[in-house]
């Protein structure tokens, strides 16, 4: 250490200096913007949450959603291989027959425990019918309970992808436990 | 109404000013530390906390924790001493706020035949009584470690203890190096002492003589052990609340919020004294009694009521500007180590102190008249 350093004073006045600086010129920006109503003056890079939102990445892994068909029933055929690759064990799915019979199998239930779920993404990439996406925008769900964090296949397959700048365009699905009592 | 009753609601005022000056200065200042952090880190800061949707920039914050501390669960630990627990945030806060008293806010007001000095309360040794006042706090933070009944609460006290004697040392020994400029332990003589000119036969009246001007070793010296004597970052390791752990872990609720508020009103205590021995107290420059004196020449007749007044406002601003240095110091510097803390107590502080005891002494000995 130079002698200027070892002696601290001058060293700390340096720093005081910049947090200083920085004090008055964001004090100076907050000046604008209230009281000159500036529109350009920042004095925060503050984002405040729940009113303001950055824009999602389309990549952002978010709840999942099951895809239907063109005739509205699920895209799933109940295959078991997101259940199978699934590393928290958090997918459970009931197989029942198809009415089609070119469609193998259809799933009678499919449900989540998001509880459990490390939103690793694997269920969407073994998916072979592209039956299972996590791209609805959706990162707000919660419970009081953890039965309210199971979310049913009628759930699931409510849901529609997110916007191009990732907000979500379903509403965000309220388990029984949290909703509003009658 | 019998004198009796006017002095003694002259009395009461005067305390209640100080009383309430100090209390909503600490209040406030748990909003300027969240506030000016936030500001001088490009962030917003507190601001959620509303009375029918008014946010005012977070000014309710302060009450909402209130609130919240006189509601949470007031927990005693089994084993704790229950009398000595109770009393140690008590005896933290009280003697803090006590401090404040014999430091002057304004001159003489005078009302009809009655002189009333605008301090809280008259004393001749006013520094020796703040000393003893600061230094009693520290009973308080050891009480605290030691009833706790928790080993990690008793380190934390000690290492508070050792951190404040040696800043009380280096406090005492900087100070007197003021006493022996202005002449006195009383702290109104030494604020009228600064009112005066810097060397009037070289200067004019141009500069006042401040302490800060007359005492610059000392002034550097008291900041650093006064701001050591708040146990505030850059001198936390008797409470260390992000990762050590402290003298008040086993405290909560209001309890708590009594060592919190304790840390905010020495903040302003020592404010107060560096305002009242460093930067001349309620002076303004150039102001006398009658009106400004301009070293030019002008000069303006101020009536007796607005002196008065400015001066009041004069002490206040300077107290203000004082506790945000002092909250700028709290938000750049990172926290000493213990030995570290030790070391430039005993080994930097101190000696200097005495060292501009002795340079003091020989330049007044040596001063031609």
């Amino acid at each position: 250490m130079r002698f200027r350093q070892r002696f601290y004073l001058a060293e700390v006045l340096v720093g005081l200096g910049v947090t200083a600086a920085h004090f008055f010129a964001n004090l100076g920006r907050h000046t604008a913007r209230h009281v000159f109503r500036s529109k350009t003056a920042r004095g925060a890079v503050t984002v405040q949450y729940p009113e303001e939102r950055r824009p999602y990445s389309p990549r952002l892994r978010s709840l999942h959603r099951l895809v239907r068909r063109e005739d509205g029933s699920p895209r799933c055929v109940a295959c078991m291989m997101c259940e199978t690759v699934c590393p928290a064990r958090c997918i459970y799915i009931v197989a029942a027959e198809h009415p089609n019979p070119e469609i193998e199998k259809v799933p009678e239930r499919f449900d989540i425990d998001l509880g459990k779920c490390v939103f690793c993404g694997y269920c969407v990439e073994a998916c072979p019918e592209d039956a299972i996406r996590m791209d609805t925008g959706i990162l707000e769900f919660s419970s009081y309970s953890r039965r309210g964090m199971i979310y049913s296949m009628e759930t699931l397959l409510s849901l529609e992808p997110a916007g191009p700048d990732g907000t979500p365009r379903s509403p965000i699905p309220i388990p029984a436990d949290r909703a509003p009592s009658p | 109404m019998s004198p009796v009753l006017t002095d003694l609601g002259i009395a009461l005022g005067r305390v209640g000013f100080v009383m309430l000056f100090v209390l909503n200065m600490g209040g406030l200042l748990t909003w300027v530390e969240r506030k000016q952090s936030a500001v001088m880190q490009d962030r917003i800061g507190a601001n959620r906390a509303s009375i029918f949707g008014l946010r005012l920039f977070g000014l309710f914050h302060p009450l909402a924790d209130a609130i919240k501390m006189l509601t949470k669960e007031d927990f005693i630990p089994a084993r704790a001493d229950r009398a000595l627990f109770n009393l140690a945030p008590l005896v933290s806060v009280v003697f803090a706020l006590v401090a404040f008293a014999a430091i002057p806010f304004g001159d003489v007001l005078r009302v009809g035949e009655r002189e009333i000095p605008l301090q809280a309360v008259t004393l001749n040794a006013g520094i020796l009584y703040v000393f003893a006042m600061l230094s009693l706090g520290v009973y308080g933070v050891m009480m605290a470690g030691w009833a706790s009944a928790n080993n990690y609460a008793l380190l934390g006290g000690q290492r508070a203890a050792a951190l404040m004697i040696s800043a009380e040392v280096a406090i005492g020994a900087s100070i007197m190096g003021v006493a022996m400029v202005y002449g006195s332990l009383d702290m109104m003589t030494i604020v009228r002492g600064q009112g005066a000119a810097l060397l009037p036969q070289y200067l004019g009246t141009w500069i006042p003589r401040w302490g800060i001007l007359t005492q610059p070793l000392a002034f550097v010296l008291f900041l650093t052990a006064g701001i050591a004597a708040t146990k505030r970052i850059p001198f936390d390791f008797p409470e260390g609340e992000s990762e050590i752990i402290g003298y008040f872990v086993e405290y909560s609720g209001m309890k708590f919020g009594m060592f919190m508020m304790a840390d905010f009103v020495e903040t302003v205590v020592i404010a107060g004294m560096t305002t009242a021995l460093f930067l001349g107290g309620w002076q303004v420059p150039h102001l006398a009694a009658d009106g400004f004196h301009f070293p030019w020449g002008a000069s303006v007749p101020l009536s007796h009521m607005t002196v008065v007044i400015l001066q009041v406002l004069a002490f206040c601003l300077k107290v203000s500007i004082m506790c945000w240095f002092l909250m700028l110091v709290r938000w750049t510097l990172p926290r000493f180590r213990y030995d570290q803390a030790m070391r430039l107590g005993w080994l930097g502080l101190f000696p200097l102190s005495i060292l501009n005891i002795v340079l003091t002494g020989l330049l007044i000995l040596g001063w031609p008249a």
